[in-house]
């Protein structure tokens, strides 16, 4: 055991030892996530996408005259070992990091990259504060944050519905009345439209007349709700069986084959965020497309935001012509890029303009991109 | 406007509060006879229920359709149903039947764990679709904003069922051998009153009930779950107790003071909080009528 632990000491110190020597002549790129444990399937593909792509580049002689060396470590999506990797990856120096995967790992190596100065890009990381919050000023997102889905469908009912009077209804859980939460503040911060009544609702129970009677009482012209599907759908029958006409919008929750299926013919009209389709973009077939040529099977998730992830550092590094921190910042908020997940630009707090949701609707029995 | 708005929750209360009665009368009936709650009521609703979704989803693959496939779908859940019951008593309650009364309780919850595992390893732990079998009625157009078909069928369901029970138990000889295994079971056994057979008689209508109140249920709400049967339980249990427990006009009554309660407290304040109105008014009428409201206060014999 104890010879071991020295083996390992040892051949650690020796790790190190010969890192620096090589610190000169390449660019190194931290890829964080978890690669083992429950989650893996989370953190892999966005580790294949890194691998996959600067073989590309490093075989095409690399950026700026220099070759990309990656160094990967494995949080297990775990806060505790995620501050862990994070210190190994700042003391070998690197300048870039991609990842990490999970919002709380994220969010406790955060701390220790900012004291560094290492830019930080997430291809899943969803949690809101992350950008909002102005902590972290090196963290960029090739996802959308979970508040864009509860704005996307306030801004959908507002605009394109025409609503002025909105009802919210939610199933108390975090992700539904996280989603009702965040449709409450955008349609209150627009202006343009009321919200006449907001309210919980008891999953499970037999019968929601009461908050169908008051949302005719209230005279909404539009229904936003966060939840899963069968409460949806119990809505949905009593709203048909009281005649009740509004139009009705969802979270992803209900933009499945399990609503399609319970709710039978009371889908049809229904709108429902979810996320864009981002498979016809020419660069996703090809990421797409080498993948499967080297793994022979689809790539799994996460997979198109990582590839954009290494995308966008690689631009960075080009456009700022070296790792400089400021200058890496300064690239990423201003270069509009070409990606998996279509074209993307960093904004001021770190999330991508270009990514996100789209609304659908139910028609014929399938859920169809609303343009 | 906001006495027509009273109106319809009034209304929507009305009807909240039958179904709620529909499954307490099972329930209920089956305490009045030999004071066991069975937890597993539920589980025998949501059952009825799943044998009338495979069955009407069989007749309509078969052509049939209307009134054919709710009645088939019906008769045959209450004929599954009735059976389970009727081997649930066998198998959990009668060799439990001379033990402490604690002991036929925790049998009863744990066939009620038994039975939705059951069900959702034999069929699916998904939500299914139930098929609309009561379709709206014309005539019944002008008023859907207060009541909708399936409504009016479950309030006029329940008010049969409610009479036809009382009845049966007021008039019948059945009803009279029940009454009688009720007040002392060794003087039943001694006129001659098979005891057994009447308590199985007790649970194959309690069954049959539950099995009706799951097929109009989950034709009006539109989905089947393994687990619908705890919801449902719970409450028709509070309405049950609210009105008096084994008192059987007690059960309607308490089931639609539970619905009233909890719609107009959704309507007029919030339904976050529908729950809190439902086992807060359960407690003040326990706290000022401990036998329920119309339950008769029995005196403990020494």
């Amino acid at each position: 055991m104890s010879t071991l632990v020295k083996f390992a000491t040892a051949a650690a110190l020796a790790l190190a030892a010969t890192t620096p020597a090589l610190a000169a002549d390449t660019i190194k790129i931290g890829v964080a996530g978890p690669h083992t444990g429950d989650l893996a399937p989370y953190g892999l593909p966005t580790k294949d996408a890194a691998e996959m792509l600067i073989a590309e580049v490093n075989a095409k002689g690399g950026i700026n005259g220099k070759q990309i060396e990656l160094l990967f470590v494995d949080d297990q999506c775990k806060p505790e070992i995620a501050t862990n990797v994070a210190t190994k990856l700042v003391s070998e120096g690197v300048n870039v990091v991609i990842g990490h995967v999970c919002s709380g790992a994220t969010k406790a190596a955060m701390g220790i990259y900012k004291g560094a100065k290492v830019i930080v890009i997430s291809p899943s990381a969803t949690n809101p504060p992350l950008t909002k919050s102005g902590d972290y000023p090196n963290f960029y997102r090739t996802i959308a944050s979970d508040d864009d889905q509860g704005k996307m469908a306030a801004t959908f009912v507002i605009d394109k519905l025409n609503a002025k009077k909105i009802a919210i209804v939610h199933d108390k859980g975090d992700y539904g009345k996280g989603f009702a939460d965040f449709s409450k503040e955008a349609i209150e911060k627009s202006g343009k439209a009321k919200v006449v009544m907001y309210e919980g609702i008891q999953p499970g129970a037999m019968d929601y007349t009461a908050v169908i009677q008051k949302l005719r009482k209230e005279g909404a012209d539009a229904l936003i709700f966060g939840g899963y599907h069968p409460e949806a759908s119990k809505l949905l029958a009593l709203m048909n069986k009281r005649k009740i006409n509004v139009p009705f919008i969802g979270p992803d929750g209900i933009k499945g084959d399990g609503f399609l299926k319970i709710a039978g013919k009371d889908a049809e009209g229904v709108y429902a965020t979810g996320p864009m389709d981002v498979s016809k973009y020419p660069l996703n077939v090809k990421a797409h497309n080498d993948y499967k040529a080297k793994y022979g099977k689809e790539p799994g998730t996460f997979f198109d935001q990582g590839y954009a992830a290494t995308l966008a550092a690689l631009n960075a590094i080009k456009v700022a012509g070296g790792t400089d921190y400021d200058a890496l910042g300064k690239a990423l908020k201003s270069s509009v890029i070409e990606t998996t997940v279509g074209k993307i630009k960093f904004d001021a707090r770190g999330d991508a303009e270009g990514v996100g949701f789209s609304v659908y609707q139910v028609r014929k029995g399938a859920f169809v991109e609303v343009k | 406007m906001d006495s027509e708005y009273f109106f319809e929750l009034l209304c929507g209360g009305l009807v909240k509060g039958s179904i709620y009665a529909l499954i307490a009368l099972g329930y209920t009936m089956v305490y009045g006879i030999i004071q066991l709650i069975n937890f597993a009521h539920g589980e025998i609703y949501m059952i009825g229920a799943f044998v009338a979704f495979i069955v009407s989803g069989v007749l309509t693959l078969t052509g049939y359709g209307g009134p054919t496939v709710l009645l088939l779908a019906a008769v045959i859940a209450i004929i599954y149903a009735a059976a389970y019951g009727y081997t649930l008593e066998k198998i959990a309650y009668r060799p439990l039947r001379a033990a402490p009364r604690l002991s036929p309780l925790i049998s009863a919850i744990g066939a009620s764990i038994f039975l939705t595992n059951y069900v959702q390893l034999a069929q699916t732990p998904d939500f299914l679709p139930f098929p609309e079998l009561i379709t709206d009625f014309d005539f019944m157009e002008p008023f859907s904003r207060y009541v909708s078909s399936v409504d009016l069928v479950i309030l006029v369901v329940t008010t049969l069922t409610m009479i036809a029970l009382t009845v049966l138990i007021k008039y019948t000889r059945v009803g009279k051998a029940m009454r009688a295994t009720q007040q002392d079971a060794v003087m039943a056994r001694l006129v001659g009153i098979n005891v057994d057979r009447v308590i199985s008689a007790t649970f194959i209508i309690g069954s049959a009930l539950a099995a009706i109140a799951g097929v109009l249920i989950a034709s009006r709400t539109g989905q089947i779950n393994s687990a619908i049967g705890f919801m449902a339980g719970i409450k028709a249990f509070t309405a049950a107790v609210l009105g008096g427990i084994g008192n059987i006009p007690g059960a309607v009554l308490g089931g639609l003071v539970l619905g009233i309660a909890e719609t107009l407290g959704a309507g007029y304040i919030s339904s976050a909080y529908e729950d809190v109105f439902a086992f807060g008014l359960l407690v003040l009428i326990l706290v000022l009528r401990p036998a329920g409201l119309l339950g008769k206060a029995v005196k403990q014999k020494v």
